[in-house]
């Protein structure tokens, strides 16, 4: 089998079927209340057809295609949206185990496990990074969270290529897309033109090639890879912001600056950032006994560095102030996550710009320390 | 690449951290005023628990919760678990409640250790306040235990009142050993204590030990540690020689939940029991 094929796009239908026969959850994205949401597709019908989407910092807007254009008949032209395949694999809310009154103490009981692996369908490249990034968190350190891990190594992904930039992402700064450059099993890029709508795919593993196997295809020809290799091009050409390389470094040096306190008059608190994230990892336990007290059981939920409670210590919460809480925030995503996990901890995929309420921006906020750096070196303040 | 292989064997078995083994309480001893020592036996009796001094366990009570607390037993004897603990809340306090035949969940042990192995040959400062001489009993215990691998040992303790002095009659036996330096201090006291009184970093002056030789390992408060480290400092000892023991609030122990973090440590396995220079830093920003 060649490494890049060519099928059209109703042979997607094919591939959501081969899934299911195989025995896999198949997820994609869903048009839900107006946004993009990942949850159960059968067919390619559940795909949101026809949609762009506008994103901005604290806006965004799903909006129909010009119906006489040929993206009114796309699957993917939108980008991500609130939700991110961390909701599947490390769920907001799950029991960890259960405890119930016995032997003069308790017996534990483990979770139950779901019972179908699941297949991600639309998994863009920044959502690939932030997979691999969550694999490090849960998986690959001196213990492994066992639900977390068990679900994703039976995770089959067909990844897609972004072919236009949403308003606030900045992948590409990040080294982290818009192309998918591995970690997936299928890659498709869209293709839309006079001769029809397609897609090239790309094989990325042998569970993937015995997929395709089911499927009808023919090897992709140089210029229709070409179109594809342009296609994703334009998304470069198209994004608008860029997360500076030294990010990390201005944070660590910066940690007493001014800017914290004024990032803190506009910051409501709110955790949207952490929850849309898709790589944050920080949840909290809660034992909740029943009623006749015969059984507890541990549950967990995300949790988010911006709430009070998260630091608390006896005496007190550690960080007090909320500009400690962004600052907290923010290092950990672009200096700390380095040292902890030995890669950036954002992907650049722009949605905690777009859900923060007052429109804050990862991106602009290093740059704002940075200029100040600038300013005091060159003499300005 | 796909970083993690497809298997398609559904439900296969990987130890989870998160689950607790059960133990049994053996035995309640009351040490002050809402300080207590609870010794614990896992169900199956023949199975030991090995830890290393400074390190810590994740005790769950029935229904009601989990905490951190660090192990306070001696590390040769791993028959039995000792946990020493100040009931200060909801999980603490129901702790302060269990008797003989309760049965706990444990998790652990977790997290880094004392310095033994680099202070053999060495002097040594065990320097404490508080319930903070819990997590450094396994140390004074280990180190007793092979005395002549290192050198003067002064163990300096604070407490706020002598009512609070947490181990008073093991201290006073340490204190008739010729090969201790043992002080003790308390914040303020009545007319019947003859002992010292004053903060526990004055003690460091009273020398017993070579500075250019010397550990020195602190646990309590960290406003006292922070003068503790000045005070070592005027004394001529060094970040490198200096190991503190850090609390954060802590909800896995293994580094999923991210509580714990203290700049880009997790203090659940990168401490509690860090060496001084590689968080003096960060020892020093507000609310980090
Ligand atoms: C590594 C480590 C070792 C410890 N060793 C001991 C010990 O040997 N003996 C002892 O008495 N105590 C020890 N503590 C402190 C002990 O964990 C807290 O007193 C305990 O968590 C308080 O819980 P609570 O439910 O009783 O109190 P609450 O005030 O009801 O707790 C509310 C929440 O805050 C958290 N919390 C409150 N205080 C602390 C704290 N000081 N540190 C961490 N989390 C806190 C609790 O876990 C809980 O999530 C240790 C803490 C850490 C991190
Ligand atoms: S920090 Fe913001 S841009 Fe970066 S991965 Fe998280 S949500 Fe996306
Ligand atoms: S940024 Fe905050 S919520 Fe997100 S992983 Fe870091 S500490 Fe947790
Ligand atoms: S206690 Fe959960 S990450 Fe350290």
């Amino acid at each position: 089998m060649p490494n890049t094929l060519l099928i059209s796009s109703d042979q997607l239908q094919t591939l959501i079927d081969g899934l299911r026969t195989q025995g896999y959850e198949t997820m994609g994205p869903r048009l839900e209340r107006g946004t993009i949401v990942y949850g159960p597709i059968t067919s390619g019908s559940d795909l949101p057809a026809g949609f762009r989407d506008e994103q901005e910092g604290g806006h965004y807007r799903l909006v129909p295609s010009d119906p006489s254009g040929l993206e009114a008949e796309s699957f993917f032209r939108y980008v991500v949206g609130p939700y991110s395949w961390k909701r599947l694999l490390f769920p907001p809310r799950q029991r960890l185990w259960r405890a119930r009154r016995s032997d003069g103490g308790f017996a534990l009981e483990p979770a139950e496990t779901r019972p179908h692996p699941y297949a991600f369908i639309g998994v863009r490249a920044c959502e690939l990074a932030a997979l691999a990034v969550q694999d490090r968190v849960f998986s690959q350190g001196d213990f492994a969270d066992s639900g977390y891990r068990s679900q994703r190594e039976q995770t089959f992904l067909i990844a897609v290529n972004c072919t236009r930039a949403g308003g606030t992402c900045f992948c590409a700064s990040m080294h982290t897309g818009p192309r998918a450059r591995g970690g997936f099993d299928l890659c498709l890029t869209e293709l839309l033109d006079e001769s029809g709508h397609r897609f090239l795919v790309e094989v990325g593993s042998e569970p993937g090639r015995k997929l395709m196997e089911q499927v009808s295809y023919r090897r992709a020809r140089p210029d229709e890879i070409e179109q594809g290799r342009q296609a994703v091009e334009d998304a470069v050409g198209s994004m608008g912001r860029q997360m500076r390389s030294d990010a990390g470094d201005i944070l660590r040096r910066n940690q007493e600056h001014p800017r914290w306190v004024d990032v803190a008059n506009r910051c409501l608190s709110c955790a949207n950032c952490t929850m849309v994230c898709p790589t944050c990892f920080c949840s909290t336990v809660e034992d909740v006994t029943s009623l006749d007290g015969a059984e507890s059981e541990r549950r967990r939920q995300w949790d988010s560095c911006f709430n009070l409670e998260f630091s608390y210590v006896h005496g007190g919460p550690v960080r007090r102030e909320a500009a400690a809480r962004y600052r907290q925030w923010i290092t950990h995503k672009l200096t700390y996550w380095h040292e902890q996990f030995g890669t950036s901890g954002c992907t650049g995929c722009g949605r905690c710009i777009t859900w923060c309420p007052v429109g804050i921006d990862i991106t602009a906020e290093v740059a704002a320390i940075r200029d100040s750096e600038r300013a005091v070196l060159e003499g300005e303040v | 690449m796909q970083t993690i292989p497809h298997t398609l064997s559904w439900g296969h078995d990987i130890p989870d951290p998160m689950r607790p083994a059960r133990f049994r309480v053996e035995s309640v001893q009351h040490e002050l005023t809402g300080v207590f020592t609870v010794g614990l036996k896992p169900l199956d009796e023949t199975q030991t628990f090995e830890f290393a001094p400074g390190q810590f366990n994740m005790l769950y009570q029935f229904g009601v919760g989990e905490v951190p607390i660090s192990v306070s037993g001696d590390p040769a004897r791993p028959t039995t678990l000792l946990h020493t603990i100040r009931a200060v809340g909801s999980v603490t306090n129901a702790l302060q409640r269990v008797s003989p035949g309760t049965m706990l969940g444990v998790r652990g042990p977790f997290g880094t250790s004392w310095p033994v192995a680099a202070a053999e040959g060495s002097d040594l400062v065990i320097l404490a306040g508080g319930i903070g001489l819990a997590p450094l009993r396994p140390l004074i215990y280990q180190v007793l235990a092979n005395r002549s691998r290192f050198g003067a040992v002064c163990i300096f303790y604070g407490a706020r009142t002598p009512d609070e002095i947490l181990y008073r009659d093991e201290l006073e036996q340490w204190r008739g050993r010729f090969d201790l330096t043992v002080e003790v201090t308390v914040d303020r006291a009545g007319s019947d204590w003859l002992g010292r009184v004053g903060v526990v970093t004055k003690l460091l002056a009273s020398k017993g030990f070579s500075p250019p030789d010397t550990l020195a390992c602190l646990c309590g408060p960290e406003i006292m540690m922070r003068y503790a480290v000045l005070a070592l400092h005027d004394q001529g000892v060094g970040d490198q020689q200096i190991y503190v023991s850090l609390e954060r609030n802590m909800k896995c122990a293994v580094g999923f939940c991210g509580h714990c973090q203290f700049g880009g440590a997790f203090v659940c396995k990168d401490g509690p029991v860090f060496r001084f220079d590689t968080i003096a830093e960060r020892f020093d920003t507000r609310e980090i």
